[in-house]
Formats: structure tokens, sequence, C-alpha cells
């Protein structure tokens, strides 16, 4: 059960869809009898991270840069207006979506753990959860982004959301000059994953490559 | 070793094999996934071929075979519930070759569910051990 006024740490965690248990289950008794590498798995699953999801992300942020009425929605009930896309919720956790301005840059990080909104991130990258992003990201934002090439200029105002159990963050990033003749398809290539958890910036030559 | 010692090329499925596999979702970069999950069971299926316990000709066409029966049912064909198929068609198949059986994959599955019902938030979900 949850709350809205839980503490995020009494809270338990939510159990998996069943096809996402089999999986697990499958992949544990395999490990355990020595009949699969989990590295090599890993390795496998990491070479695919790009390929969960972002998509999904991107052409929410796409969508909203070409529709207004879209982005009034998503910032209103996110969880809805990403379903009006045909991607399905989280299981049950809250979806927020917090937006960047030329006065505001927002920031994602899950401090206890590694909670992501996946349905529209995919798997979070190794490094979100490390834990060096993970308590970096609150003691020196500015900081941290700069590692990723991002340099903001003093008077931005740095927001930080720490992710819980109930609520997962989307950073709706700002739609980079230059591109106000591009298709609604161009903007979504544009917007990487790392643009919606708002450590890099959207730009015309950014690519989609994650 | 580490994963880091496997090149890409050794690791991923090249595309000839991929393409033999029937309307797996894909773009030109190869496949995509809609959850972590079945990035998962797309992983499983790879390594376990690469292993040597199933050729990958075998594992397509236990795959063609669960795509098939899906569709004599009835369900839509528009790749949807593709990774459910995969994983049914997963299981089957460790237990023709007796890597596991169905009674232990449920048993598993409810310990996993039993897992995450009693790990707090924070906490990374662990199996409790059994006596």
């Amino acid at each position: 059960m949850h709350t809205q006024d839980h503490e995020p740490d009494h809270d338990h965690q939510v159990v998996p869809p069943d096809p996402a248990l089999r999986t697990k289950a499958l992949e544990s008794l395999l490990v355990e009898k020595g009949i699969v590498d989990p590295k090599a798995l890993d390795a496998l699953v990491d070479a695919y991270e790009n390929k969960i999801g972002p998509r999904n992300g991107a052409r929410v942020v796409a969508r909203t840069w070409v529709d207004a009425a879209y982005r009034k929605r998503l910032l209103a009930v996110p969880g809805a207006a990403i379903a009006e896309l045909g991607y399905e919720e989280t299981q049950g956790e809250h979806m927020v979506v917090v937006e960047n301005t030329a006065k505001v840059h927002n920031l994602v990080v899950c401090t206890l753990c590694s909670c992501y909104p996946w349905p529209v991130l995919g798997l979070p990258p190794v490094w979100y959860k490390s834990a060096p992003y993970r308590s970096r990201a609150v003691i020196d934002p500015r900081g941290v982004m700069r590692e990723f090439g991002l340099e903001l200029a003093e008077d931005v105002e740095v927001r930080v959301w720490d992710s819980t159990a109930e609520i997962r963050y989307l950073v709706l990033p700002e739609r980079p000059a230059g591109t106000e003749t591009w298709t609604e398809e161009e903007l979504a290539a544009l917007v990487s994953r790392d643009s919606m958890i708002g450590v890099v910036k959207v730009s015309a030559t950014s690519g989609g490559k994650a | 070793m580490s994963a880091s010692d496997l090149t890409k090329s050794e690791l991923q499925p090249d595309p000839e094999r991929l393409a033999s596999l029937p309307s797996l979702p894909r773009d030109q970069g190869g496949p995509v996934f809609a959850e972590p999950w079945q990035a998962q069971a797309f992983a499983l299926a790879v390594r376990l071929s690469a292993e040597g316990h199933f050729t990958w000709k075998e594992w397509a066409a236990a795959l063609a075979d669960e795509l098939k029966a899906a569709a004599q049912r009835g369900e839509p064909d528009d790749g949807s519930r593709y990774y459910e198929h995969w994983l049914a068609a997963l299981e089957r198949m460790v237990t023709s070759k007796n890597l596991s059986n169905p009674a232990e994959m449920d048993a598993r599955k409810e310990a996993w569910a039993d897992a995450y019902r009693h790990t707090e938030h924070g906490k990374p979900v662990e199996l409790r051990k059994t006596k």
C-alpha cells in the first residue's frame, strides 16, 4: 500500500508484473545453476540500454514542443498524457514532469537507490545507479553537470529532484534554438536520455544517441 | 573476468541471426524493447544459445510455434505481446532441455514476489534464504 505522505524509506517495493517476475525467476535459476554467466547477461543488456524506452520519452518531449495543448496536459496529468501516446504508465508510481526554462534547470536523482521512470526512459544508465552520482547530484549538481559538459549560467536556478518509491521525475528539456521548422519526428531524434534526466541540454546538433 | 573483456561483437548476436527471428521488434540498430524484462529475456535466449544449450535455429522455430499458437488463439498480431511469447517459448525450451521445470520456475517466481513485498524501498531486493 502506498500513501502520499508515507516516509519513502518505510515503503516496500512494488511487485513487478507477471512476465517480469517470471523472467527474474528464470534468470536467477539459470545463474544459480551455473548455466548462464550473469556478467555476460548484464553486458548484453547494457549494450541495449539505450534501446529500451528513451525513444518513448523523446517522443513525449517532442510532442510538447509542437503541441502547446499537449504540453499543458503533460505538465498537469503526466501519466495520462504519456498514455495518450500509447506508452504504459508506471507501475503505480506517480509521474511528475519538471520543465526546464531559461531560468530554471532540473536534475533528477534517486539518492536511495535507482528509482527511474523506465517506461519513458528505459533502463537507468550505470552512472545513474552509482554512489558518486547519487550523492554528488545533491551536494554539487553544477559540478556533476559540468562533467557531462553542461555549464550553466550563474543566474540559472538548479532544482534537484530526488525520486522515491512513489514519485518518478521526467525532465522536460527546452526546445533548442534553430529547430523552428523541424518536424516532430526530427525533434524526437534530438532528445537524448541524458537530457530527460537533466545532466545535459538538447541542442540542434545533439543527436538522439542517448 | 569482467563483462568488458567481452567485445561487443562477441556479445551481440549478428544481424543475420536476428533477421531469422519471426517479426522481431527492431530498428536499424537492432532489437528494441518496451520494458527492461524484455531485454533480460532477450539476453537469456541469446546467451543460452551462445553457450550451446540450443541452436539459434531451434530457438527461431520454438518462437515461431509460440507466435503461431497466439495467432490461432485470435490474438492481434501487432507485436505488443511479442516478448510474452518470447518468454513462454523460453520457458518451454529450458524445460525441454532439462535446464529447469515449470514447478521450479513457479516456486521461484513466488519467492521473488514475496521478496519484493518484504523489501523496503531503497534496499536491494534479495531472495530470503529458505531451509
